[in-house]
């Protein structure tokens, strides 16, 4: 028994501790995570953007060589880094450019074309706008890389303060039953229902979109493995090679990519000489067509001065669980009804940060082994102001 | 309040299904769209619907117990 209230006690400090320290950086996760669930709602409410021409379905693409040439000739940045077909607007491609090959690929300006005519649409300056303000606070707080490693150690904190708040939640739950909300009861009590009833309720869904989100804090970090590991092998007879002077076409790349790959659609092309490819190679990533598969990419590495296919493979486990993780912790894949879902959920996670803050706030002695009868006794000497 | 002290297996009898049933809700979605999504909000809504009508059950005026 004296076993039990010893690790009872120690579940309790992992607890309290796990929680108080990340609890102001989860707060301020959930709070600028509410809008983002919505970034694109709310990017098109805030700004105006050109529209893709509205085409009959089964009108063909345009052809991306000429699409790129369009993006070039309308901004100030001439090196095309990526290629990219947004799922969310099919009918626009969206092409990020760089002043050179070596610019840093989170400054590019990002052009959007018409998908059908290549027509240069807009290259909007994002960094002012809401949304990113709120991805940039909620992924790195503005601090890069640090920022974001710091933010997954909070989130690893927060899964600690999720399994540790299982395990407290048991013995205060001895003599109640599941779902009890003593609503004539003071403040405390009842937030302490709250806090049991939330946490309990929600634990498997905090607990995987806390997980993802950890794991996507070690996103730039699996992409460099990935560069290092099986890109590099990839592209290892490449290795002594110039880079081609003159880059043979885009859309015979991806065109060779498609046909190699005819289950599968292209996702992106990372131009040569940028972190996704070699400097002898185009890049083209494919992906499936279920929500599942759709995550998943598979890289065609196209000889860029050939335009022959050299190698392309299934990425490794480390790459598909991070890509895998990415709309688990977004939940932009079931539609509207999944996102109003998400952010009620997170606004529920919102609960259990404010009232554990509040629970500890009033009793330094941990709660969870405080027995029920100690808590009344406790509630009862205070003046007791319920509603 | 139940007179008894519960056991484990009682305390996370409901909460283990949820559990499983979250689990389920947040995978349906990722197979195919149509009728996988709807199973997914369904499923994702129970700890919602669960929670509302705890509370509603305790903020009642004292009937019984």
């Amino acid at each position: 028994m004296s076993a039990s209230i010893k690790s009872l006690r120690r579940w309790s400090w992992i607890h309290k501790w796990s929680s108080l320290i990340c609890t102001l950086f989860m707060l301020m996760l959930c709070i600028t995570g509410l809008p983002l669930i919505f970034h694109e709602e709310i990017d098109e409410l805030l700004h105006e953007q050109m529209e893709a021409a509205s085409v009959p379905p089964g009108t063909p693409k345009a052809n991306l060589d000429q699409a790129i040439a369009n993006a070039i000739a309308n901004v100030p940045e001439k090196v095309p880094h990526f290629l990219v077909w947004d799922r969310h607007e099919p009918d626009v491609l969206l092409a990020s450019i760089g002043t050179s090959l070596d610019s840093d690929p989170t400054k590019n300006r990002f052009v959007r074309l018409d998908a059908h005519t290549g027509a240069f649409l807009d290259a909007p300056d994002v960094t002012g706008r809401f949304t990113y303000i709120m991805l940039k606070l909620h992924t790195d707080m503005f601090a890069g890389l640090p920022g974001k490693l710091f933010l997954g150690l909070m989130g690893i904190l927060f899964c600690v303060a999720i399994v540790s708040g299982v395990v407290v939640y048991s013995p205060s739950m001895r003599k109640l039953r599941f779902g009890t909300y003593r609503g004539s009861r003071p403040r405390i009590v009842r937030w302490l229902d709250v806090h049991n009833l939330v946490g309990i309720t929600t634990v498997l869904w905090v607990f995987v979109v806390g997980f993802t989100g950890v794991l996507n804090t070690w996103a730039d970090l699996v992409i460099k493995i990935w560069q290092f590991g099986q890109l590099a092998e990839m592209t290892s007879q490449y290795r002594d090679r110039p880079a081609p002077v003159r880059l043979s076409s885009l859309q015979s790349a991806v065109d060779v990519a498609m046909k190699a790959i005819p289950d599968m659609e292209p996702a992106f092309v990372a131009f040569p000489g940028t972190i996704f490819s070699s400097k002898n190679h185009y890049g083209v990533f494919m992906r499936g067509n279920t929500p599942l598969t759709s995550r998943l990419l598979k890289p065609a590495l196209v000889d860029a001065e050939t335009g022959v296919l050299t190698d392309s493979r299934s990425m490794p486990w480390y790459v598909s669980t991070l890509l895998i993780s990415q709309p688990l912790h977004f939940g932009d894949y079931g539609g509207m009804p999944l996102k109003i879902i998400w952010t009620i959920l997170d606004i529920l996670t919102i609960v259990i940060l404010v009232t554990g803050l509040y629970l500890w706030m009033k009793r330094s002695r941990s709660l969870a082994v405080l027995s029920n009868a100690e808590l009344t006794a406790a509630s009862s000497v205070k003046p007791v102001l319920s509603r | 309040m139940t007179s008894r002290r519960q056991t484990l297996g009682q305390i996370f009898l409901i909460p283990a299904i949820l559990a499983v049933v979250t689990l389920g809700g947040l995978v349906f979605a990722l197979v195919e769209d149509g009728v996988w999504d709807a199973l997914s909000w369904v499923a994702l809504s129970a700890p919602i619907v669960l929670y509302v009508g705890c509370i509603a059950r305790g903020r009642r005026p004292r009937t019984s117990l």
